[in-house]
């Protein structure tokens, strides 16, 4: 079985996965294009897939997934961040994206528990970041009204990216080197969006690696509320 | 199916030849007529570009639309369990599922746009009313047993109705038919085996899975439309080789299939008229509630009203989105010109 520090690994990043994968989920229905119908939810396919694997590494994934408490998940309070507009959703992807991105480019490369995940799931979160990319560029350089929404949506998340680089157990990574890469990488895409870095901090008072700990923000338990009620009404039953 | 670009070509192309030989209209649509009917009897496909009498072009643009339209309003009621979805590999085939019908409304508004439509112009027609979608999404899933029971019955349903249009007399129809029918077959299977482990399950599972069998039933045999005295475009549509089959056969059809499964799964079929006819080698079905239907229809069913607002919603606030992205483009398009 696994080590403890896999276990805070794996549970960091497969959380990060399934919250971000259920808020996507949340889109269906109502997004602004049938192709985009079908890229939000091709993009929260992906993460439920990588969540899967990532929880399953520790135990069994739906007791992990259903029936933890909102203290007990240990994902970033980025992704768990209400959809807002279609500016907000593609705010949130590209700094998760390019994150995730970097982050499994480097376990990709390494020898640890998450090799063989992150060589595969490079592939879809490269993906992932391209359509983020695309979007931020289009919103960003569209028009006044879609500059505006992208604009405030880049500037109210901001204040949730500083946890990314926040060093998570068992991850054998150069956090700073990584964090310079993103913020490198997100300049550039802002820039050429015509947006611009936002002002001010990237961690709030007790943001900085809170999510890690299982301190969230509000949204995040009504979110659980909802993706438990169903399991948990039927406790030992299999579906 | 054919690309976006391919498509728009072909039907200007067609739009061409069939408006050309203006001086001897009258011999030459004749001609073209015998051409059509010809190949129809032959059992030939007719293309894009290949003249057609304008009530075929009609009813395949009404046909496909409401086709296209239903794919994209039954992502609704499906959607409303992603969140909720009792395991996660439920809820990644749930996902799945619903992204592959936003793929079948692509495909079938491509389809349609051979005929000289626009996807635009298609979608103002459904937000007004003034194009329909499958009645049987008016229906609400009120537990999570309904995605089962959609997938078994609602699924299986169209499938009965929809194999046979793989060999519809129009081409890229019958084409995206073909694609469609493979995805939905899935999906059928994956409903069936939902209501499989609900039945097996705890008793408060079998309750839930015999519950949302009793409420889509009937509203599934009312898919396959009004009884074949009362259907309107029946007969012009199998003479043009749309339809191959009457209402009343697919429905029979589709009983005799159902029977069986309903006995694997351990559940009933509401419905105390249901019995083997041993003369007819078939089973008698009690009567439908055409009055049901014909309300659902008039936009009185039980969701009616809720999924044309959320399907306006999304369009509408998503117009900013569309926009930027049509102005970007622009941009890009001068930046290259220049």
């Amino acid at each position: 079985m696994t080590d403890v520090r896999t276990t805070a690994a794996a549970l960091a990043l497969g959380d990060d996965a399934l919250v971000l994968s259920h808020r996507l989920g949340e889109w269906a229905g109502h997004a602004p294009a049938l192709e985009e119908e079908v890229a939000l939810a091709n993009i929260a396919l992906d993460l439920l897939g990588q969540a899967r694997i990532l929880l399953s590494l520790v135990g069994d994934e739906d007791e992990l997934a259903y029936l933890r408490d909102e203290r007990s998940f240990r994902n970033l309070q980025l992704v768990e961040q209400p959809n807002g507009d279609f500016a907000r959703t593609i705010a949130r992807q590209l700094y998760f994206s390019t994150y995730q991105l970097a982050l499994y480019r480097e376990l990709a490369s390494g020898q640890s528990e998450f090799t063989g995940l992150a060589a595969k799931a490079v592939k879809e979160v490269a993906y992932h970041q391209d359509h983020a990319e695309h979007w931020t560029l289009r919103l960003g350089d569209g028009t006044a009204e879609s500059h505006r929404r992208m604009a405030a949506a880049c500037g109210g998340l901001w204040r949730f990216t500083g946890e990314m680089f926040q060093p998570v157990e068992g991850l054998d990574i150069d956090w700073p080197a990584l964090e310079a890469g993103w913020l490198a990488s997100v300049t550039d895409v802002l820039d050429r969006a015509t947006l611009g870095v936002p002002d001010g901090p990237r961690t709030g008072a007790w943001t900085a690696g809170a999510g890690r700990q299982g301190l969230h923000t509000e949204p995040f338990g009504p979110m659980i509320a909802e993706m438990q009620h169903l399991h948990r009404s039927h406790p030992g039953a299999s579906w | 199916m054919e690309t976006p670009a391919g498509t728009m070509t072909e039907t200007a192309a067609g739009t061409l030849s069939r408006t050309a030989p203006a001086t001897t209209a009258e011999t030459a649509e004749d001609g073209l007529a015998r051409a059509f009917d010809a190949a129809v009897a032959a059992d030939e496909r007719i293309e894009p570009r290949d003249w057609m009498p304008e009530a075929y072009r009609a009813t395949l643009v009404r046909q496909m639309a409401q086709h296209a339209h239903s794919e994209i309003i039954g992502m609704q009621p499906e959607a409303n369990w992603i969140t909720r979805a009792p395991s996660l590999r439920r809820k990644a085939i749930l996902i799945a599922k619903v992204q592959d019908e936003a793929g079948h409304g692509l495909y079938l508004y491509s389809a349609a746009e051979t005929l000289g439509t626009g996807r635009d112009e298609l979608l103002d027609k459904l937000h007004t009313g003034r194009q329909k979608y499958s009645s049987i999404f008016n229906y609400p899933t009120l537990t999570w047993a309904d995605v089962g029971a959609i997938g078994w019955l609602v699924d299986g349903a169209a499938i009965t109705n929809q194999v046979p249009l793989c060999r519809c007399s129009y081409g890229p129809y019958a084409r995206a038919m073909v694609r469609i029918c493979k995805e939905e077959s899935f999906h059928q299977r994956q409903g069936y085996e939902l209501l499989l482990a609900l039945s097996g399950g705890t008793p408060a599972q079998h309750a839930m899975a015999q519950d949302a069998v009793d409420r889509w039933w009937w509203p599934s045999l009312m898919m396959f439309g009004p009884p074949d005295d009362a259907s309107a475009h029946s007969a012009q549509s199998m003479a043009w080789k749309i339809k191959r089959h009457s209402n009343d056969e697919l429905r029979q059809r589709f009983v005799d299939i159902c029977v069986p499964q309903a006995e694997a799964l351990g559940l009933t079929l509401p419905d105390p008229d249901l019995r083997w006819n041993e003369e007819r080698g078939r089973h008698d079905f009690g009567a439908i509630d055409w009055t049901e239907f014909q309300q659902v229809l008039k936009g009185n069913g039980p969701c009616n009203e809720q999924r044309i607002t959320q399907r306006r919603r999304a369009h509408e606030e998503g117009a900013w989105v569309r926009e930027a992205a049509a102005a970007y483009a622009a941009k890009r398009e001068e930046v290259t010109a220049s």
